[in-house]
């Protein structure tokens, strides 16, 4: 990292009004307890897994030790999921300023951003945040709390800051960082990663998203809406692979409104410094251009943090780029010692962190023998619109050999998104052909996030769509969406022949 | 009416062909470079103008022989001012040297079309003169020609293009679309045929939705729902998608015309003109320039883009060809939409439905509509083709008596219709 991007971030420690947010993660004068060996479950990383699952074990009456190398929360508090979402809808608040007279009323004839009052705000939520989860609670939940650098020494023993702990069961949940970057020139040049990015102190003037995953779209529509002229470069031919193409042209769509330019097939194959700024050739099909930015972000995936852990002494088996090894129940190749979140698992979300961890303790600590694969977790891109998905994708099912067949409710069907004016998006179920059965769903809506939570509900509790047609929901709302597509399972149901005997049933 | 139109857009083919290659222009813009796809369009339509007395046989017979010469003298070395490479050709090429133009890929599923219309050809001159006979082996060398499986690129799906000195485009076909002609004229080769998988792993993308009260496979703009009908008569035909739906490809483009109707009726983003009886987004011209406000928001206009339903784009841009060519699959919701559009426009009858598009919702000065300059040949040719096919079904019995269209679709595992009958009968 150069000096012009050190002093772009600002990360919580260098901020000295956040006093709160450090006794809450990382309490200065903190001392390490005694050790109570050995430890039921001990875990190694304290973000959303670790947090979740030293949570559930102590108040279950287990004896945790959870361990700590930097501070509490992980990424997902202090640069991913937070300050992200907290960022984005300040920068929503802008747009929607902007397209005021799409509601009906008089956009400013001024709106400026001011920076500094949307991290402030940041700062304030974070810390909020953290309250729930900080060393203090931690302590008084029972939970041995460590923190230093932790490193196996064998196969039931780890060591921190000097102090040995042992353990019964283990769990690593030490996350995952942004991967290195392979753009000759770029280190050198200096960049920041999307996630590193919501917590500049000071707007750049321009910036060069790289990649156009989840973290890529995020951070460009953001950045966009925030007044920074914006250029996406995506090496793939639509945004969010993985994600049905609808959903990745819907995306697509809302960037190039916020006035991102996009270049799609497009890979950035070196840099150099041009005078203060950055000067990035970006490659399509052979046709090169420049550009000249301010900051270049890079969002190409994460690693798995496996270093430093001693590994090979605990008998664990890892590899950089997919990180510890598990089996469907989070088991590593040592019997004693599990894995959750991002360090083991391919989708590196908050929330599938979070599930893992759970899933560890029933797991690790009772006799339970639940299965990875068979949780329904949900994801979401955080646009504008939002991408939700839960469960399979048409291509999976397909590929599964499973008929499938998808029920689409454009949101312009949808009263209150008209209403709202946020009519953008859709709501597609997959359910099995000649079934009820529901394999999956993806919903492009401005709160895709809250409405895929009824389908991920339907799918754990095994109900259809059927059964969602019998549910009343408030009036107008934009879940109604979800109510349409099941009314609209249940008019395929109408066969010929049973219209045929409803008629007859009518006229008797 | 409906000869009127198909005449108007045979003519707009016949004169914008050049003499001595054959090539037909794009669009009817002077300096308008040659496209292939239009020029397989092109003919096919000679086929039609013979039948309906519009060009005479020698005329005909001799413009597709100049074509056929060109294409298969032409320089196929893949340099960046050839003709073509591995069989396949550039999308659009210089009018009069017939080189590369433009800059442009060397396009899969436009060498596809091309390849539709000399085949066609073929199936129509069956006469035994020494034109006749010369248009026929040079079309059977041209097919033979084209390395359809080098177009897999080593992968198990065709690709898009490839650009000389940069290799294949990186990206495949991805969902349903109107590569169905290029995947059946891929396989049938008895040269350098496609792998079966190839089809598979197309159709391993598709979508099969409930959208608007239809069950369907899902593609937004309309042509791709009307291109490949333009040569094959799919009626009644079912690959193994098609059998697991109950469907088959014919029945799909009359609910996918369905669907484009129900869009415009809710008209979602208000635009002007869209009704029950105004309707076609397409592939076509549009409005460029900067984003406007309309209905309260910043509406993005879109220029030439393939327009679709009902995630769009849309811009309040429609395309009258693409419910002429609808005729065929839905004849009770197309022809009102036609007769609204016949009536209307500015200059002379009938130059709204034929226009590349037209857009009521963008007006000049004097409030008038924006209505495309030009005409673009991909429309004529669809026009002339899917018009025939509706009032002779003279494309669909020629390409029954190709035998590679017939071996194409049954390695993609077509069954049904015109296919098993031919198969029981000797």
């Amino acid at each position: 990292m150069t000096t012009t991007e050190a002093a772009l971030l600002a990360g919580p420690f260098q901020d000295t009004g956040d006093n709160e947010l450090i006794a809450n993660v990382r309490p200065p004068e903190w001392r390490n307890p005694t050790p109570q060996n050995p430890y039921h479950l001990l875990i190694i990383g304290a973000g959303p897994a670790g947090l979740v699952a030293a949570r559930t074990a102590a108040r279950l009456g287990a004896k945790v030790a959870l361990i700590e190398r930097d501070r509490l929360g992980g990424d997902s508090l202090h640069y991913a999921s937070v300050p992200t979402k907290t960022l984005i809808r300040t920068s929503r608040n802008y747009a929607d300023m902007r397209g005021a007279s799409s509601f009906g009323s008089r956009a400013p004839a001024d709106i400026p951003v001011d920076f500094a009052l949307a991290m402030d705000r940041v700062r304030r939520i974070r810390t909020q945040i953290s309250r729930a989860n900080s060393a203090s609670r931690l302590v008084e939940m029972g939970i041995d709390l460590f923190f230093g650098e932790a490193c196996f020494l064998g196969p039931a023993a780890v060591d921190v800051a000097g102090v040995t702990l042992s353990f019964r069961k283990a769990m690593i949940a030490t996350g995952s960082r942004p991967k290195e970057v392979d753009i000759p020139g770029l280190p050198e040049c200096g960049f920041i990663h999307p996630k590193e990015g919501f917590n500049l102190s000071a707007l750049p003037k321009s910036v060069l998203v790289v990649g156009g995953g989840p973290a890529g779209c995020e951070a460009a529509q953001m950045m966009a809406r925030l007044g920074v002229r914006t250029i996406i470069a995506m090496s793939e031919p639509l945004f969010l692979p993985g994600e049905e193409r609808d959903a990745a042209y819907t995306v697509s769509e809302a960037l190039a409104r916020d006035g991102v330019e996009i270049h799609l097939n497009t890979r950035a194959t070196a840099a150099r410094m041009d005078g203060a700024s950055k000067a990035v050739d970006l490659a399509n099909g052979g046709d090169i251009r420049t550009v000249t930015v301010d900051v270049v972000f890079v969002g190409t995936g994460r690693a798995p943090n496996i270093d430093g852990l001693g590994l090979e002494a605990a008998g664990v088996v890892a590899t950089a780029e997919n990180g510890i090894q598990v089996d469907d129940f989070l088991r590593t190749t040592n019997p004693r010692i599990y894995a959750a979140g991002d360090v083991c698992l391919e989708q590196k979300f908050t929330t599938t962190a979070d599930a893992s961890g759970r899933l560890v303790v029933r797991n690790a600590l009772f006799p339970g023998r639940r299965r990875m694969s068979s949780l329904i977790v949900p994801w979401c891109t955080y646009t504008d619109p939002e991408i939700a998905h839960v469960g399979l994708y048409v291509r999976q099912a397909r590929e599964r050999r499973i008929p499938v067949k998808t029920f689409t409710v454009p949101m312009h069907d949808v009263d209150r998104a008209l209403a709202d004016g946020e009519e953008s998006g859709f709501v597609k179920i997959h359910v099995r052909e000649g079934s009820d059965k529901i394999l999956g769903a993806t919903i492009v809506a401005r709160h895709a996030g809250e409405m895929i939570n009824e389908i991920s509900l339907a799918v754990a509790a095994g109900i259809g769509l059927r059964k969602l047609a019998q549910v009343v929901r408030a009036y107008p709302t934009q879940a109604e969406a979800i109510g349409i597509a099941a009314d609209n399972y249940n008019k395929t149901r109408l066969t010929p022949a049973r219209h045929w005997l409803l008629r007859k049933w009518l006229h008797r | 009416m409906l000869d009127r139109l198909q005449k108007t857009a045979f003519d707009s083919l016949a004169k914008s062909t050049n003499p001595r290659t054959g090539l037909v222009a794009d669009r009817s813009l002077d300096n308008s470079h040659a496209s292939i796809a239009v020029v397989g369009f092109a003919l096919s339509a000679y086929v039609v103008g013979v039948e309906r007395g519009w060009m005479s046989r020698e005329e005909a017979v001799r413009r597709t022989l100049v074509t056929l010469r060109f294409f298969w003298q032409s320089d196929q070395t893949g340099s960046t001012e050839a003709t073509g490479f591995k069989g396949f050709y550039f999308h659009f090429l210089d009018m009069e040297t017939g080189k590369r133009a433009r800059e442009c890929e060397l396009s899969i599923i436009d060498t596809a079309i091309l390849i539709a219309g000399i085949l066609t050809s073929a199936a129509y001159f069956t006469g035994s003169t020494p034109l006749e006979t010369e248009l026929r082996q040079l079309a059977d060398d041209l097919y033979r020609r084209v390395d359809w499986g080098w177009a897999e690129a080593g992968g198990s799906a065709v690709v898009h293009g490839w650009r000389p000195n940069h290799g294949f485009m990186t990206y495949g076909w991805e969902g349903y679309s109107e590569a169905l002609v290029l995947y059946v004229l891929g396989l049938g080769s008895p040269t350098h045929r496609l792998k079966s998988q190839s089809f598979n792993a197309w159709t391993m993308t598709y979508q099969w939705e409930n959208l608007y009260g239809q069950d369907f496979l899902y593609a937004g703009p309309l042509f791709i729902h009307q291109l490949s009908h333009a040569w094959i008569d799919l009626r009644g035909l079912q690959d193994d998608f098609m059998r697991e739906k109950g469907s088959d490809y014919f029945e799909n483009s009359r609910r996918a015309t369905i669907v484009q109707r129900e869009y415009a009726r809710r008209n979602p983003l208000n635009f002007r003109g869209y009704a029950q009886d105004c309707w076609g987004l397409s592939a076509g011209d549009g409005p460029n320039g900067r984003p406007s406000i309309y209905a309260g928001r910043h509406q993005t206009l879109y220029g030439y883009a393939a327009r679709g339903v009902p995630y769009g784009p849309d811009d309040g841009t429609l395309a009258g060809s693409a419910a002429l060519n609808s005729l065929v699959f839905a004849l009770d919701i197309a022809l009102p939409v036609v007769r609204t559009l016949y009536d209307r426009g500015r200059l002379e009858t009938g130059t709204t439905v034929l226009a590349g598009g037209f857009n009521a919702s963008v007006v000049d000065s004097e409030g008038e509509p924006w209505i495309s300059a030009g005409s673009f040949g991909f429309d004529q040719g669809l026009v002339v083709l899917s018009l025939e096919n509706f009032r002779s079904g003279l494309l669909w019995k020629l390409t029954c008596d190709i035998p590679y269209i017939r071996a194409g679709l049954s390695r993609a595992g077509f069954k049904g219709g015109w296919l098993s009958r031919r198969a029981r009968s000797p």
